[in-house]
C-alpha cells in the first residue's frame, strides 16, 4: 500500500496552501520530490498514480511531468546515486577521468547498478558548480574538487553507512 | 580594490542568520522603500540603469514598467534561481552564503510591484540551499518583514521556494512559469510576454537572483549613485564566476571598469593560469555566448584592451566579439581541445532541449554526433561545414532561446578554430593522443586598416 505518513501528508497539504485555490497542481513537482524520497528513491507508476489522487489530477499530468525532468528516476537506482558532472568546465579538470575510475572501481557503467545494490553511476550535465569541479552529486548535497583518493573515501563511507 | 555591493558582508561570520544580517545593517532598504510609493521605487531601479544579472542583460526598470496592473488581478514577482548555464555558479553562493539579502530585495521588489505572494524557483539540484533560504524567509517572518502587514504597512507579503527537478530549459522565463504551475517546463510562444499574462495568466516578472539582490543597494544609496559605478550602460558591480584553467576560481564582484587581461592575471581576481601554461581560449559569459581565442579575448578587433563589462565583451558583435551573458567565465589553456570542448556543450544542449521545436530537439542531436564524430578522428571535411549548416539552420527558428545557445558556440568554435577542427580531421590518429596546442591564438593581432 503506498500511503505517505501522517507527517507527509501534513507537509503535502503544507505544499498545497502555498498555491491560489485550484492551482494545487503547482505542488506537483515538491511532492514527487517527497514521494521519490520516500518511496525507494524512483517513482514506479503506482507511486505516480498516488500523487495523481493527492493532487486531484489526472495520472498522466503526474507521468509527463516525472519523465521530463532529470532528477525523477523512472527506473529503481541503487542506495547511493553517483550523478558525475561532465559538461565542459568539469570536462576540462578531469571529469573523464574521475567517471573512468568509478566505473572500475565500482565495476558498472554509466547507468548501471552494482550488484549488491548500493551504488548507481550517473553521468549528469552542469550542476552549477564548475569553479569547484570535478564534482558530483550524491543525495542532498554536492562533492566537490574531486580526486580519486576522494572517491575512494565516499564509497568507503557509503559502505560503512549502509552496513 | 573594487566596491561591493552585493558581498560586501558575505565574509562576515554568522552573516547567514537574521540577527548578524540586521545588525550589519540588513533590511535597512526595506524600512526606506515603505517609505516611498511603489511607483518611486521602479524609478529608481530604472534610474540606477541595473540591467537583468541571469544573462540577457534587459533594463531591469523597464521590465518593471512593462507589468500590467488590471483591477483586481494578482500581480506575481518570481525569482529565477535556476541557475544552470554552465560556467556559472554565482546566484547559488549568493543564496547559500547571505541568502538574507536576496529575501530583503525580494521584499522590497514584491512592494513595488505589488507581488502579495512571490516565489523563488530553484534548480533541484540545489536542495541544501532550498533549506537554508526556507530556514532565512522563517527567520523574516518571525521578525516581522514578511506575513500581514508587513511593518504596519498594510503591505502583505509571503514568500516560498519552488524546488525544480533538473531542467536547464526551466531558466527561460516561461518554461519556468510552466514549471511553476506544476508541467514539463515547454517554453510559451511570445507574446503575450509574462508581464502581461504569467504564472496562472496573471502579470508576472521574473527577475534572477543576482537582479533582485542588486535592489537592495539601488534603494539604500539610490539609483543616481548606483548608476554611477562602472562605465557606460555597464552600471552598478557584476558577479563574475570564473572556472576552467585559472588559479583562483571562484565568485568576483567586479565594477566593470577593468580589463579583462586583468581579471584573469591579476592576484585579486583569478590569479592566471596554473602551471605555467599560457591562455588559449575563454567562454567570458557562460557556456552559450561566443569562445574567443586568447589574442580576441584580451583586445578587440580595434587593438584595444578588452574591458570586463557588457558593451566591452561584446565589442565587434559576434564577428570578433562575445558576451557579458551570466557571467560565467570559463578558461581554457594551451592544453585544451576545442572541438571536444564544444563536444560536450553540444551534448549539454542536445540534453536540455525540450523538444518542442523541430530545429533545436533534431539539430542539437545532430550536431552532438558530428562533433564525437570528429573528435574521434572519425570526421571528414564536409563535416564542419555540415556542422555549420546546422547551426545556422538552428538559430532564431525556434520558440525559446535555447537554439541560439546551442548555435552560438558551435558556431564561434568553427568561426575561430576552424583550423583545429580540420587537424581533427586531417590527423584521425594524432588526435586521439595529442592536442592540436596553442598554435597561434595567442599571436598579437594584425589590425587591418581599411579606406
Amino acid at each position: 500500500m503506498i500511503q505517505f505518513s501522517e507527517e507527509k501528508l501534513n507537509k503535502v497539504s503544507e505544499i498545497i496552501h502555498r498555491y491560489p485555490e485550484g492551482k494545487q497542481k503547482s505542488a506537483l513537482l515538491p511532492i514527487l520530490h517527497l514521494a521519490q524520497d520516500e518511496f525507494g528513491g524512483w517513482l514506479e507508476t503506482p507511486v505516480m498514480d498516488y500523487v495523481a489522487t493527492l493532487l486531484n489530477i489526472e495520472p498522466i499530468e503526474v507521468y509527463e511531468v516525472a519523465s521530463f525532468y532529470s532528477m525523477y528516476n523512472l527506473k529503481p537506482v541503487g542506495k547511493y546515486l553517483f550523478e558525475v558532472c561532465q559538461t565542459g568546465p568539469c570536462m576540462i579538470n578531469g571529469s573523464d577521468d574521475i567517471i573512468g575510475y568509478i566505473k572500475t572501481k565500482l565495476n558498472i557503467g554509466v547507468g548501471e547498478t552494482t550488484a549488491d545494490g548500493l551504488f548507481t553511476l550517473k553521468t549528469v550535465e552542469c550542476l552549477g558548480a564548475c569553479g569547484y569541479a570535478p564534482m558530483m552529486q550524491l543525495g542532498k548535497t554536492y562533492r566537490e574538487h574531486l580526486t580519486k583518493e576522494k572517491v575512494d573515501a565516499i564509497v568507503a563511507e557509503c559502505r560503512s553507512k549502509a552496513n | 580594490m573594487a566596491k561591493k555591493l552585493l558581498l560586501d558582508k558575505v565574509h562576515v561570520p554568522g552573516i547567514r542568520s537574521y540577527e548578524v544580517y540586521r545588525k550589519e545593517g540588513g533590511y535597512r532598504s526595506v524600512e526606506k522603500a515603505f517609505r516611498l510609493t511603489p511607483a518611486e521605487i521602479v524609478e529608481e531601479v530604472k534610474l540606477s540603469g541595473l540591467r537583468g544579472r541571469g544573462g540577457a542583460g534587459f533594463p531591469t526598470g523597464m521590465k518593471w514598467s512593462f507589468l500590467a496592473k488590471p483591477e483586481g488581478v494578482p500581480r506575481y514577482l518570481v525569482c529565477n534561481a535556476d541557475e544552470s548555464e554552465p560556467g556559472t555558479f554565482k546566484d547559488r553562493y549568493l543564496m547559500e552564503f547571505i541568502p538574507h539579502l536576496l529575501i530583503e530585495g525580494m521584499i522590497v521588489s514584491s512592494f513595488a510591484l505589488g507581488s502579495n505572494v512571490s516565489y523563488i524557483y530553484i534548480r533541484g539540484e540545489y536542495a541544501w540551499i532550498t533549506d537554508i533560504l526556507e530556514s532565512a524567509i522563517a527567520e523574516a517572518k518571525q521578525n516581522g518583514w514578511l506575513g500581514k502587514n508587513i511593518l504596519g504597512t498594510g503591505f502583505d507579503c509571503e514568500l516560498y521556494v519552488q524546488r525544480g527537478a533538473g531542467a536547464y530549459i526551466c531558466g527561460e522565463e516561461t518554461a519556468l512559469i510552466e514549471s511553476l504551475e506544476g508541467k514539463r517546463g515547454n517554453p510559451r510562444i511570445k507574446p503575450p510576454f509574462p508581464a502581461v499574462k504569467g504564472l496562472w495568466d496573471c502579470p508576472t516578472v521574473v527577475n534572477n537572483v543576482e537582479t533582485l539582490a542588486a535592489v537592495v543597494p539601488i534603494i539604500n544609496e539610490g539609483g543616481e549613485a548606483y548608476s554611477k559605478i562602472g562605465v557606460g550602460k555597464s552600471t552598478g558591480t557584476k558577479l563574475i564566476s570564473a572556472c576552467g584553467n585559472i588559479n583562483k576560481p571562484g565568485i568576483y564582484e567586479i565594477d566593470m571598469t577593468i580589463s579583462v587581461e586583468d581579471f584573469i592575471f591579476s592576484d585579486e581576481y583569478c590569479g592566471g593560469i596554473p602551471n605555467g601554461k599560457k591562455l588559449k581560449a575563454c567562454i567570458p559569459g557562460g557556456s552559450s555566448v561566443p569562445i574567443l581565442p586568447a589574442n580576441l579575448l584580451l583586445t578587440t578587433a580595434k587593438g584595444e584592451k578588452r574591458m570586463m563589462n557588457y558593451e566591452g565583451l561584446s565589442d565587434g558583435g559576434f564577428a570578433t566579439g562575445s558576451m557579458m551573458g551570466s557571467g560565467g567565465f570559463i578558461v581554457l589553456d594551451e592544453d585544451q581541445c576545442v572541438v571536444r570542448n564544444t563536444m560536450t556543450l553540444a551534448r549539454f544542449y542536445h540534453h536540455e532541449s525540450c523538444g518542442q521545436c523541430s530545429p533545436c530537439r533534431e539539430g542539437t542531436g545532430w550536431m552532438e554526433r558530428i562533433l564525437k564524430k570528429i573528435e574521434s578522428g572519425k570526421g571528414e571535411m564536409k563535416d564542419i561545414d555540415l556542422l555549420w549548416d546546422i547551426q545556422r539552420k538552428i538559430e532564431g527558428n525556434t520558440i525559446c532561446p535555447l537554439g541560439d545557445a546551442a548555435a552560438w558556440p558551435v558556431a564561434a568554435a568553427i568561426r575561430h578554430f576552424r583550423d583545429e577542427f580540420e587537424w581533427h580531421v586531417l590527423n584521425p590518429d594524432k588526435c586521439l593522443t595529442e592536442n592540436f596546442g596553442l598554435r597561434h591564438y595567442a599571436d598579437p593581432i594584425h589590425v587591418t586598416v581599411t579606406a
